[in-house]
């Protein structure tokens, strides 16, 4: 079962930036997903404002895959609203 | 008349407009002579003092081109991409074959992403500099269009944008002609966008007094000629031409609407809005056109004017026409349907006195009831107009004082 925040983090994918539902996993890298370094820094803000959790850019520099990314959120405390 | 200029045949169009999605539809509804000036729900709940305007209907930028680029494009480059699309697959050229280096891109653009500066500095305001896109800048940009049809059709010649305001289209068509004139390219994809219709842009044009103030029946406000005008419409649209040089269409069996012959460019030197009341400026720009063509004042058959509503520019407008060309040639202004399109209007113009020779139709001016008195000019009101039209001139005048003025021909 996947946690709050990874569903989060996709439905923030889907919604927000376009990505094709069925592309999303764990594996996938930002790359994967042809999204570039300005949607990354775009999707720091974006998970800011959604799940509480501040990125810096240094980080968002390391994020390869959307696993990294949800463990990075969630070690930083991130909450899913209503959670 | 023998001509010493060289031509470029028009090989393509593509249409957005508040008449219509794709050139057929923006075509019958200029021919309608109906106005779909509306009152626009964005900026009516922003206090804006003018809430009316002409959108495209119906431009769904996540329908027409996915998510993404309906996010991280500007509208203003997503209405130019959706008709270069329609241009280009019009002309039959093929971008997978075609020398990349060789194809130009030169797109008249007079504000730039107004939406995204507005949404962005909201942002920042309420939220703080940290929380501001790092999409801003790439988003709202002017030059942006032409790099994003570049990345589009794989252009890699020539490739900027012109900004001399709401004459910007045709000056990017006149600019687009010379590159293929000098050799610089052998096709050019060219025209004009503008999105500007946010409650900031919208609200200076109100100030400026420009606007027509008709809320109670905005599609009867855009009236250019007529004796109650009082204002233009702000309207949103993008138009694309293919240009190419005639034997090049020629030898590959093209298509041609027909061509761009002659080109003239001027500035009023005068004041930042107001156009030059004798006209000078407009009148060298249209001598020149005529000029570079090689034809007469006497060669013209009809003029889609700059015609925006507003008692200045229509009156002006009206005597330096009478000046240069006498009579004998009707007039149009299909801004009485389309609203000015500001940075796009030159182009769509173009496009519309293309269709005009190749359907042998004038459009009628749009709410055109009365006309001033001070008008001594042969407008087509009420409804199109048959008429064999071999020699257009269309005028486009921006606002600091800078004139482009483009005659289209048959062939």
């Amino acid at each position: 079962m996947a946690s709050p925040v990874y569903e989060k983090v996709a439905e923030l994918l889907v919604e927000k930036f376009g990505v094709d539902e069925s592309e999303i996993s764990p594996e996938a890298t930002f790359e994967d997903l042809d999204l570039d370094s300005l949607d990354l820094v775009e999707f720091a803000l974006a998970a800011e404002e959604q799940l509480g959790v501040r990125i810096s850019d240094e980080e968002a520099e390391q994020l390869e895959t959307l696993d990294d990314t949800v463990k990075l959120l969630e070690s930083k405390g991130a909450k899913v609203g209503g959670e | 008349m023998v001509s010493s200029a060289l031509p470029a045949a028009v090989t393509g169009i593509g249409l957005v407009t508040p008449a219509g999605i794709g050139r057929d539809e923006s075509w019958s509804g200029v021919l309608s002579g109906v106005s779909p000036a509306a009152t626009d729900h964005v900026l009516a709940d922003a206090g804006v003092p003018v809430d009316f305007d002409c959108r495209v209907p119906g431009f769904d930028p996540v329908a027409l081109l996915g998510r993404k680029a309906a996010r991280r494009l500007d509208r203003f480059v997503q209405l130019a991409i959706v008709a270069a699309r329609e241009a280009v697959a019009d002309s039959g050229l093929d971008p997978a074959t075609w020398d990349a280096t060789r194809v130009g891109v030169v797109i008249g653009c007079g504000m730039g992403g107004a939406e995204t500066w507005e949404t962005q500095h909201s942002r920042m305001l309420e939220h703080g500099p940290a929380r501001v896109s790092p999409l801003l800048i790439p988003m709202l940009v002017p030059n942006m269009v032409a790099g994003h049809l570049a990345m589009e059709f794989g252009a890699k010649g020539p490739n900027l944008v012109t900004a001399t305001a709401c004459a910007s289209g045709a000056t990017a068509i006149g600019t687009a002609r010379d590159l293929l004139r000098t050799g610089a390219c052998d096709i050019v994809i060219t025209g004009g966008t503008e999105a500007g219709l946010t409650p900031l842009a919208m609200s200076g044009f109100a100030q400026m007094g420009a606007l027509s103030g008709r809320r109670e029946d905005p599609a009867a406000a855009s009236r250019p000629f007529d004796v109650d005008r009082d204002g233009f419409v702000a309207g949103e649209a993008a138009g694309i031409l293919i240009l190419e040089r005639p034997e090049d269409a020629r030898a590959r069996g093209a298509r041609v609407y027909g061509a761009v012959r002659g080109y003239g460019a001027s500035a009023d030197a005068h004041h930042e809005t107001a156009p030059d009341p004798d006209g000078n400026g407009a009148e060298r720009a249209i001598r020149a056109a005529l000029a570079d063509a090689g034809l007469a004042p006497a060669d013209v058959d009809h003029v889609n004017a700059h015609g925006t509503s507003t008692p200045l520019n229509d009156v002006a407008e009206a005597r330096t026409l009478r000046r240069v060309l006498g009579d004998g040639f009707s007039v149009t202004s299909t801004k009485g349907v389309t609203g000015h399109t500001l940075g796009a209007a030159g182009a769509i113009e173009a496009a519309f006195s293309l269709l005009t020779i190749v359907h042998g139709q004038v459009p009628p001016t749009a709410n055109l009831e009365s006309q001033d008195p001070e008008i001594e000019l042969d407008v087509v009101a009420k409804a199109p107009r048959d008429q064999a039209v071999e020699v257009v001139v269309s005028n486009s005048f921006g606002f600091g004082g800078q004139n482009a003025v483009l005659v289209l021909t048959r062939d």
